[in-house]
């Protein structure tokens, strides 16, 4: 945590400024500035009814499991999670035998929305390829809220919550935006409320690749880390500062420098991110998750010690030189080390299952004789996730008072035969698998082939 | 110069066996056994391998004396899978453009192109995907510098030395999308490249007596026979002055417009898919294959009344582009359903799927059953387009991907149903002969078992 000179409201305009012509003239221009914090969140939930799943085997997405249980929940959120013996009246009860409830799915790497489907040019706004760094940039202002395949996340992946992040081809990318995935005609509808921002970093290849081939740093590794650190040497002076002057990528900057803003490193290689730590020590920032990691299992017991979660594919690899390295064994490696897993999809078909990317990340560790309960496991796309969203104590697990973001699976989740049945989103029923309206259609869809169909 | 056509006679080119002299008798027991050809598994049941070839497989097969016995007891067994449209042996690395064959973006050939000198059985990948339980695969040439991108082969994925099983098994052509992209920009260039290629192929085959099987085409043409390499034959013919494609490209192309040699089309749009179904009227002897096939199921009673197998992406839902726009999950399910034979493949390991996941995309097109409107496939109809559906489709209808009497001692053993996720193979068999199952991946896998360094770095650790 960077210590501040000064205290300041973070991120917010606090103050209300007038200006006034020299002569003495009414002004008859005034700025006024909001005091609320820019682009907030405008979602509020969708009506619920009081409702009882009842006879399922429930996940509790910390790790506890519960057969033939009871989840209570009303208001937009979880009232009660039990076994049988929990009283239903007033509830809706809705049998849950022979089925599965989890809390709402979450994946920590999207890039709906800024890489949307149709996926055409004029859609690319995930990377502000223009500069290697531009912490200046919020990737919610690339969101477009009519992307299909927010709704496809839903019905296949019972996807409730996301972070969308800038694209990798950047050294800095920029703010993510944590989002609720209910649909909305603005992005600030979809906001979650009370999230903190994250930040998207990139090491290795991609940053190296896209401006070494323009004739400028960085073109190396070193020239990455050269460029992050300078970078970071700048931001604490204007941390250390008075921040009057406003300047949005110092903003960012110093967001991470307050631990307020949590960044997101996508990095690959063991040795790399074993730099990054050391650079997040230098520069007095920590970093809260490295995301794909392939080669996370080289170095668990670092990743440990300094508290950095790995948000994972299962299986990806052989791509890029820096991910050839991948196995499947990389998120039971890491369990198995007592480091934190997140499973992530960083695709818009594989946040439809990453459950079933959980499920094929288990059987691989058991496999060597990592034996890793359910339970757990659905930790890693839940609360784990949400704990590095920042998120964990709204959302990400069924515990009393935390939002009723949660999917009713007609299976084990952990089965390819398995889809979500039913999806809440704060007690809000947005997807039902028997009720053909009871799903979102994007602007985009209506009255093209396929409006409507099953997908 | 003709040359007579060359007919391999020795065993070894047969089916391109592994390894005959090591073939094996293998008899497994009382597994659960899939035999891949749409029907549902039966348990309790026996495989019988003799001399590399399947001789039963059910309940009740006689073990020929001498077999190693392998208890099936809490196991299953399948034919070994058959990667459809795959880029196995061709990359090392997607990114390191040296180690990576799949398209020559470079060269002035296109529709010459053949993948067959260019095969690696030692990539990482052929192994990732020999341990996921695949032992057969066809891998075609990227269209990049043109609409066409070469001829494809069929391949084994057995350790040994020799992969390939069938050069110039098929040409493909990139229509839709990207076949304008690659077409001067527009659909109406790829198909003026399109028949007017056709037709100087045509020209040229007639020009000049290429020889060729005059035979009417088969689906299930034999594998004993190399097919012969139109493009080394004649140079002597006089060519038009008006023709685009090299001598090459152009001799390359008779055996597709002839019929003889299968032609597999990229091509996503329902109206796309119509137009590549009505080029029949025009080259009627075409022998297609269609590939991607996002939006089949809109045309699917065109496709089944054409007799067109499809090799599908199985589970685009999304309208990634305008040729996209209906993708649904229930593709596969609503094209098999209106009579359309369908195979899953396009699982070359990028984003879109590695071959090992083919199980997986199996197993999902079962799970969508279980949802009202949409289409889903039994177990068995599931396993099929991994399995004896793309074999079919590649020319090798009950002789590849299925576990029938004669077929190719191809054996899967795995710890659970295949199609579900926990499950992995245990051991592999190609033509009988046991496959290692050992990779890079299995390697790191031990050396990082554990993280201990207190004696040695752990590069001592192998």
């Amino acid at each position: 945590m960077r210590f501040r000179a000064l205290t300041v409201l973070g991120g917010a305009m606090a103050l209300a400024a007038c200006s006034t012509t020299g002569d003495g003239q009414s002004a008859n221009t005034t700025r006024v500035q909001s005091a609320a914090a820019p682009f907030a969140s405008t979602y509020t939930p969708y009506p619920g009814t009081p409702t009882a799943l009842v006879g399922a085997t429930v996940y509790d997405g910390k790790g506890g499991g519960i057969a033939n249980g009871t989840v209570l929940f009303e208001n937009g959120k979880v009232v009660s999670v039990g076994d049988a013996s929990l009283s239903t009246a007033g509830y809706t009860v809705i049998d849950g035998t022979g089925k599965f409830v989890t809390p709402g799915i979450i994946d920590i790497h999207s890039h709906l929305g800024d890489y949307p489907s149709p996926s055409v040019d004029a859609h690319a706004d995930g990377n502000e390829a223009t500069s290697p760094t531009t912490p200046e940039v919020w990737a919610e202002h690339s969101v477009w809220p009519q992307d299909p395949g927010f709704s496809r996340a839903m019905a296949n992946g019972g996807i409730t919550s996301l972070q969308v992040l800038p694209g990798s081809a950047n050294l800095m990318g920029g703010r993510s935006a944590t989002l609720k995935n209910v649909p909305s005609r603005t992005v600030q509808g979809m906001k979650f409320p009370g999230a903190p921002y994250g930040f998207k970093m990139a090491c290795g290849e991609n940053p190296k690749r896209v401006y070494g081939n323009r004739g400028r740093m960085p073109s190396t590794r070193m020239g990455n880390f050269a460029l992050n650190r300078q970078t970071w040497l700048d931001a604490q002076d204007y941390a250390d500062g008075d921040r009057a002057d406003r300047d949005l990528a110092k903003e960012t900057l110093a967001g991470v420098l307050d631990g307020d803003i949590l960044v997101h490193n996508h990095c690959y290689r063991a040795d790399e991110m074993a730099l990054v730590m050391d650079m997040a020590k230098e520069m007095g920032y920590r970093v809260t998750a490295f995301h794909h990691a392939v080669e996370a299992y080289k170095i668990g017991d670092l990743l440990r010690e300094n508290d950095v979660c790995s948000a994972i594919w299962a299986d990806w690899y052989g791509f890029k030189m820096e991910s050839y390295d991948g196995i499947p064994e990389n998120a039971a490696l890491l369990q198995n080390e007592g480091a934190c897993v997140v499973i992530h999809s960083d695709d818009q078909n594989g946040i439809q299952r990453l459950n079933q990317e959980a499920a094929k990340a288990q059987a691989a560790g058991v496999r060597m004789g990592i034996a890793i309960p359910d339970a757990q496991v659905i930790s890693w796309i839940t609360y784990n996730a949400a704990k590095a969203m920042g998120i964990a104590d709204m959302t990400g697990s069924l515990e009393t008072g935390k939002m009723a973001d949660i999917v009713l699976w007609n299976g084990d989740p952990l089965s390819v035969y398995s889809r979500p049945e039913k999806v809440w989103i704060d007690g809000a029923l947005m997807y039902d698998a028997l009720d053909r309206k009871r799903r979102p259609v994007s602007d985009f869809e209506l009255g093209q082939p396929g409006e409507g169909d099953v997908k | 110069m003709i040359r007579s056509i060359l007919l391999t006679a020795t065993a070894v080119a047969t089916l391109g066996m592994a390894n005959p002299l090591a073939a094996q008798n293998v008899v497994i027991t009382n597994a659960t056994v899939a035999t891949g050809d749409g029907s549902d598994p039966i348990e309790n049941a026996t495989v019988v391998i003799q001399d590399g070839r399947v001789v039963s497989a059910g309940t009740g097969g006689a073990a020929p004396a001498g077999a190693t016995i392998i208890d099936g007891a809490g196991k299953w067994v399948t034919p070994g899978l058959f990667a459809a449209a795959t880029t196995l042996g061709l990359w090392d690395v997607g990114s390191v453009s040296e180690s990576n064959d799949q398209a020559a973006s470079g060269s002035p050939f296109s529709a010459a192109l053949d993948v067959a000198p260019a095969l690696n059985p030692a990539s990482q990948h052929v192994a990732i995907a020999r341990a996921g339980g695949i032992t057969r695969a066809s891998v075609y040439s990227r269209p990049s510098s043109s609409i066409f991108g070469g001829q494809g082969a069929m391949v084994d994925l057995g350790t040994d030395a020799n992969m390939l099983m069938r050069p110039r098994a098929f040409q493909m052509v990139a229509l839709g999308e990207s076949g304008a992209r690659l077409g001067g920009g527009s659909r109406t260039g790829a198909h003026a490249l399109l028949r007017n290629a056709l037709r100087e192929a045509g020209q040229y085959g007639d020009d000049s007596q290429l020889v060729g099987r005059a035979a009417a085409r088969e689906r299930d043409v034999s594998g004993d026979d190399l097919p012969i390499d139109p493009r080394l034959l004649d140079n002597a013919t006089e060519r038009g002055s008006d023709t685009l494609l090299t001598r090459f490209d152009a001799a390359a192309l008779v055996p597709v417009v002839r019929g003889q040699q299968p032609l597999y089309v990229l091509v996503e749009r329902a109206a796309d898919i119509q137009q590549v179904l009505a080029l029949k009227s025009e080259f009627a002897d075409l022998d297609l294959v269609l590939v991607g096939v996002s939006e089949g199921w809109l045309v699917a009673n065109d496709i089944a009344a054409a007799g067109v197998p499809v090799i599908a992406d199985a589970l685009d839902d999304l309208p990634s582009s305008f040729e996209q726009l209906a993708a649904t999950q229930s593709n596969v399910g609503r094209m098999i359903e209106a009579g359309v034979q369908v195979a899953i493949g396009g699982l070359d390991g990028g984003t879109d799927g590695q071959p090992r996941s083919a199980t997986q995309f199996a197993g999902n097109l079962v799970a969508l059953g279980k949802l009202p409107g949409a289409a889903g496939l039994s177990w068995g109809q599931a396993f099929a387009t991994i399995s004896s559906t793309p074999a079919a489709i590649a020319g090798y209808s009950g002789r590849l991907g299925v576990l029938m009497p004669g077929a190719a001692g191809d054996l899967v053993l795995w710890d659970g149903d295949p199609l579900e996720l926990d499950a992995a193979p245990t051991r592999v068999f190609i033509d009988g002969v046991e496959q290692p199952l050992v990779n890079h991946q299995t390697r790191l896998r031990d050396r990082y078992r554990d993280l201990d360094e207190s004696d040695l770095p752990k590069a001592y650790d192998w």
